[in-house]
């Protein structure tokens, strides 16, 4: 199978400078490999540094100790010495990020919201419009919602929209923090069909799952993240 | 790809006091890059710097210009520079009222550089106007009013479209929402955010204000005592800073 993504020796520490320069050593000694069609489980308890794993995958937090390689097209892409313009375009064509929290933009519909990383490609308005309908139609979110900007949409809204907004490009690498922890049941069962597809279609998934039973539905093997400090 | 914008080196002092110190980046076509600091960081004069109203005592500022060729900004004539800045390059103020005309109409305002352009031609120069003003959202029956009539926020979008109407490549902001209410704030930062995509607009952007960066900006710049002490994507600058200053600055805000 192609690997999508490859972690080698990745480790992570905050120095926290207004403190005094504590520093909170958080991931050591990661190592793993996604292949497309997988779905990886990061599990371990609250605090272990799952999500600062998955956003480092990303790029968002900065990648200080160790390789992380993302397969962009045909080369692997090494994050530790892309510039920032190879990083967005990463996100531009290969590598999602659903994070529990929507961030919104001040006075933009969610329609728009929902359309622009396929705009950023490139698509037409008329089409990527289309697409995003038909993708919030597909996540149930109510019609009479999609003119208005999300910013007062309920927590299950806005992450359905935040999903929405990830699974229009049809990244080849998803990161998913706790994507279905704010919907009720039917729109999990959703989610998780969605996120199924997704991976048989060839999609590689990284995602932190609370909910046992989504684990279960999403899951092809799951790598375990060690709270680093009860370790030392 | 050639970077449109390459910066190196640049320093610059007033008196025994360092402004400026060992600045250095390059800037792409499309590229939105955030310079944030604290007031007294050096930031305007670092931003005159680059857009070439203030010359150096050190380093360079080279310009890719549209024929590819290379250009060292202040080995230039003074009469390319000025051409430069009126045409290929805009420069947005802070207050509206030093980058307009305050004399004559919003549509002479928009109408000056394309004229300074070499364009001759009033009822194509009108149209252009007329075109402009709506793109910046205001009634285009105020063409022919003077500046002095308008709200700070319709100066603001004048000053926006008097720079834009000749399709510049690079665009210099200094605090372009800071002398704004609040609710007028908003629609400015959605119209600029929406012109730079839509335009392929290089910008170097000064603010002090986080959210404005985190929603403008590709890539920022923290700068200190005149000195770059950080550099990063947006994103990784905000919710992962590394410089006890960055820290600092971002902790010292509620929520960015
Ligand atoms: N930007 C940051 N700066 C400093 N410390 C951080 C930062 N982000 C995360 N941490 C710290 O890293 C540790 C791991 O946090 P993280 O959010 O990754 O845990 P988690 O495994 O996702 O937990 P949960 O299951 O509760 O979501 C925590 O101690 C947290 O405070
Ligand atoms: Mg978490």
């Amino acid at each position: 199978m192609t690997t999508m993504l490859r972690v080698r020796n990745l480790a992570k520490t905050f120095t926290l400078h207004p403190q005094g320069g504590i520093r909170l050593p958080v991931l050591g000694g990661v190592n793993f490999e996604v292949a497309a069609g997988e779905c990886l489980v990061l599990a371990g308890p609250s605090g272990a540094g799952k999500s600062t794993l998955l956003r480092t995958l990303y790029g968002n937090y900065r990648l200080q100790e160790g390789s992380v390689a993302i397969r962009h097209g045909d080369k692997m892409i090494e994050l530790g010495n892309a510039s920032p313009q190879s990083i967005l375009s990463l996100r531009r064509t290969t590598v999602g990020y659903v994070s529990q929290f929507l961030r919104v933009i001040p006075r933009v519909a969610t329609l728009d919201l929902v359309a622009e990383p396929l705009r950023a490609r490139g698509v037409t308005a008329t089409e990527a419009n289309e697409r995003a309908a038909e993708w919030l139609a597909r996540l149930g979110l109510p019609a009479r919602l999609w003119h208005l900007p999300p910013a007062t949409f309920s927590g299950g809204e806005q992450q359905r929209v935040n999903i929405a907004r990830s699974m229009i490009a049809e990244y080849p690498l998803l990161l998913l923090d706790e994507p279905t922890a704010s919907l009720d049941a039917d729109n999990r069962r959703i989610v998780v069909d969605l996120m199924n597809r997704a991976r048989d279609a060839g999609a590689a998934l990284v995602g932190i799952f609370h909910d046992a039973d989504v684990r279960a539905a999403v899951g092809t093997r799951s790598y375990a993240v060690e709270p680093l400090r009860e370790a030392a | 790809m050639k970077p449109l914008l390459r910066v190196a080196e640049l320093g610059k002092r007033f008196g025994a006091r360092t402004a400026v110190a060992d600045v250095g980046f390059d800037l792409y076509a499309g590229e939105v890059l955030g310079i944030v600091g604290e007031s007294g960081s050096g930031k305007t004069t670092l931003l005159r710097m680059l857009s070439g109203q203030l010359t150096p005592d050190q380093g360079r500022v080279e310009f890719t210009a549209r024929d590819g060729e290379q250009l060292d900004l202040y080995a230039l004539p003074e009469f390319r520079r000025r051409l430069l800045m009126r045409t290929d390059w805009g420069y947005v103020h802070q207050q509206a009222r030093d980058g307009l005309r305050l004399a004559v109409s919003a549509g002479a305002n928009i109408g000056e550089r394309l004229m300074a352009q070499g364009d001759r031609h009033y009822g194509r120069i009108r149209d252009e106007a007329i075109d402009w003003l709506q793109r910046v959202e205001m009634p285009a029956e105020r063409i022919d009013e003077a500046p002095t009539t308008f709200s700070g926020g319709m100066q603001q979008r004048l000053q926006i479209a008097r720079n834009l109407v000749t399709r510049p490549r690079l665009v210099f902001m200094d605090e372009p929402t800071a002398s704004l209410d609040v609710s007028v704030q908003a629609r400015l930062l959605d119209l600029l955010r929406q012109l730079v995509a839509e335009l392929q607009l290089a910008v170097v952007l000064v603010t002090h204000d986080l959210a404005v960066a985190r929603l403008l900006a590709h890539r920022l710049l923290v700068m200190k005592d005149g000195r770059v002490v950080e550099a990063g994507l947006t994103d990784q600058v905000l919710d992962d800073p590394q410089h006890p200053y960055s820290q600092l600055l971002v902790s010292s805000v509620l929520q960015a």
